[in-house]
């Protein structure tokens, strides 16, 4: 049943701009030509395609019903959903944050498959609409903390990861679970085009320990803010694991794998040095190129909103994760 | 058409300055109201320094072109993109400063002694500021040859802004690349300059 409460946290229609706003924006700035060089190399081929597309609507969402929230327990206030939607880091739709809305906004998420296999017992492979069905959906508001330091509050509709996984029943070789996303150059022009995909290898990996998965807060999202995803956030299925900084929480995934060996992940391997397996977020242990010791988080607001805070520690999710890490060191495995 | 020319360099100025300034005032205007994409302070931090960047790169288009096309004249418009080239990278600095950092004095001297590409970046807004300051004419013409060779380093400024942007990216490097491309052929319009440079 879809229980439509006001939250305190929650803003009003006019606190939000109106999507149909925010586009006649970004034309208009598109049409001033002052991006740089991008303007110059997105080539003609992409940009006729986006006049064609030009009174297309965006991608369709449709609501989705949860029973049950974590609203009550949240006072992060939220960050508006134009911007949840508009500012997104998806390398396959574009490597600049105002692209993936654009450049993903035809893509196809019915029909989709997600494949659990591995080291489990009950292999199986669910269908688009069986991501909604196969378990009651929950909203879960996380906070996101992206490893550029800026950060978000998003109202996720999805389940646990856990059930996901204890429905394949892993065997005791099952160590780390390893998690793909679509690779379909076709679909997604950054797979396809470097200069759009930011020089990142595709398909894009990710993994977390067996232990990480299993945990409660290990969460995978189906909707936002009461709808299924758009595709710029991941559609039709995407993890979030909120104490870990946000490329950790992989978009459009196709398969889940459970593995004995430590996956080798997209970040992690591409720069070893300023991204590590874990990426928990740990404001004492900065980025080579960055502090993290405090972020900016987005909400409403212009230029002017006093919006640094500082970063908490697993940000501030110790008390559900801190365990999985007694004795490792964080300084170490970042 | 000598009205024309008697005129153009003003009308190439009032150009400049259009072009220049009006950007400016639009994008902060749509950056207050919050309407400049999802985070503001990033959209104009980027804004401000590939702005400088690019009015950089143009100041050392503009020789080439006067010699090539014989319209001596263009030299004269050099100092005021140049300043608006200071202009932009004063706008990129305290933008660092008041909106992304927000008046975290301490932590902005951490970055700037930390973090390589801040560095490189603070490097290259000294030379500017030295640049600016000097660009008067009386102190042009008080510092005699002094002054050429300090503007010189207008080519090690533009070097240093490249990398300065190409190490701030996390792995979309092409752009950055094209920066690159861009200033090695502006430079290599003056190899023989730089012979001289390295003979003597």
């Amino acid at each position: 049943m879809l229980i439509k409460t006001k939250r305190s946290s929650e803003l009003s229609e006019n606190d939000v701009t109106d999507e149909k706003v925010y586009k006649e924006r970004r034309k208009l700035l598109k049409g001033l030509g002052f991006a740089g060089a991008s303007s110059l190399l997105v080539g003609s081929g992409l940009s006729l395609n986006s006049f064609a597309d030009e009174d297309n609507s965006s991608f369709k969402t449709t609501s989705l019903e949860f029973a049950k929230t974590n609203a009550k327990q949240v006072t992060d206030k939220l960050t508006p959903e134009a911007k949840v939607i508009s500012h997104n880091n998806f390398y396959e739709f574009g490597a600049k944050k105002d692209q993936p809305i654009e450049y993903a906004k035809n893509f196809k998420v019915d029909p989709w498959q997600l494949k659990i296999s591995g080291e489990v017992d009950k292999p199986f492979t669910l269908d688009y609409d069986q991501l909604y069905t196969l378990f009651d959906l929950e909203e879960r508001i996380y906070r996101l903390r992206c490893v550029e330091a800026w950060s978000m509050v998003i109202p996720w509709l999805g389940f646990r990861l856990a059930d996901l996984i204890k429905k394949a029943q892993p065997n005791s070789n099952a160590k780390y679970v390893k998690f793909k996303t679509l690779y379909d150059p076709d679909q997604m022009p950054g797979q396809s085009n470097r200069y759009l995909g930011g020089g990142i290898h595709y398909p894009y990996v990710e993994g977390l320990r067996l232990d990480e998965a299993m945990n409660d807060l290990s969460f995978l999202s189906v909707g936002l803010y009461g709808k299924t995803l758009p595709p710029q956030n991941g559609a039709p299925i995407r993890l979030v694991t909120p104490w870990k900084y946000g490329f950790k929480s992989i978009k459009s995934i196709v398969e889940i794998e459970l593995v004995t060996r430590k996956p080798k992940t997209t970040w992690n391997k591409l720069a070893p040095n300023e991204y590590g397996f874990y990426a928990n977020v740990n404001p004492e242990v900065d980025h080579p190129r960055w502090s993290q010791a405090s972020e900016r988080r987005i909400t409403s607001g212009g230029l002017f909103a006093r919006n640094r805070i500082e970063t908490q520690m697993f940000n501030g999710y110790g008390d559900d994760v801190a365990h999985l890490y007694k004795d490792m060191n964080l300084k170490r495995n970042y | 058409m000598d009205w024309v020319k008697e005129k153009r360099v003003i009308l190439l100025k009032t150009i400049i300055h259009l072009c220049s300034f009006l950007p400016a005032c639009y994008f902060y205007y749509l950056a207050i109201i919050d309407e400049l994409g999802s985070d503001p302070v990033e959209s104009i931090i980027h804004f401000t320094g590939i702005s400088a960047l690019n009015l950089l790169l143009v100041t050392l288009l503009i020789s080439p072109l006067a010699k090539t096309f014989k319209h001596a004249w263009l030299l004269q418009v050099r100092r005021l993109l140049g300043l608006y080239a200071f202009f932009y990278a004063c706008l990129h600095l305290l933008n660092f400063l008041f909106f992304e950092l927000q008046f975290d004095f301490t932590l902005f001297i951490d970055e700037v002694i930390e973090r390589p590409y801040i560095t490189v970046g603070m490097l290259a807004f000294v030379i500017i500021t030295t640049l600016a300051v000097t660009s008067f004419n009386f102190l042009r013409r008080k510092m005699g040859k002094s002054w050429q060779v300090l503007h010189n380093y207008n080519y090690a400024l533009v070097s240093l802004v490249c990398i300065h942007f190409f190490w701030s990216v996390k792995s979309e490097i092409i752009e950055p690349s094209i920066y690159f491309i861009m200033l090695f052929i502006l430079l290599y319009q003056r190899k023989d300059k730089f012979k001289r440079w390295l003979k003597r």
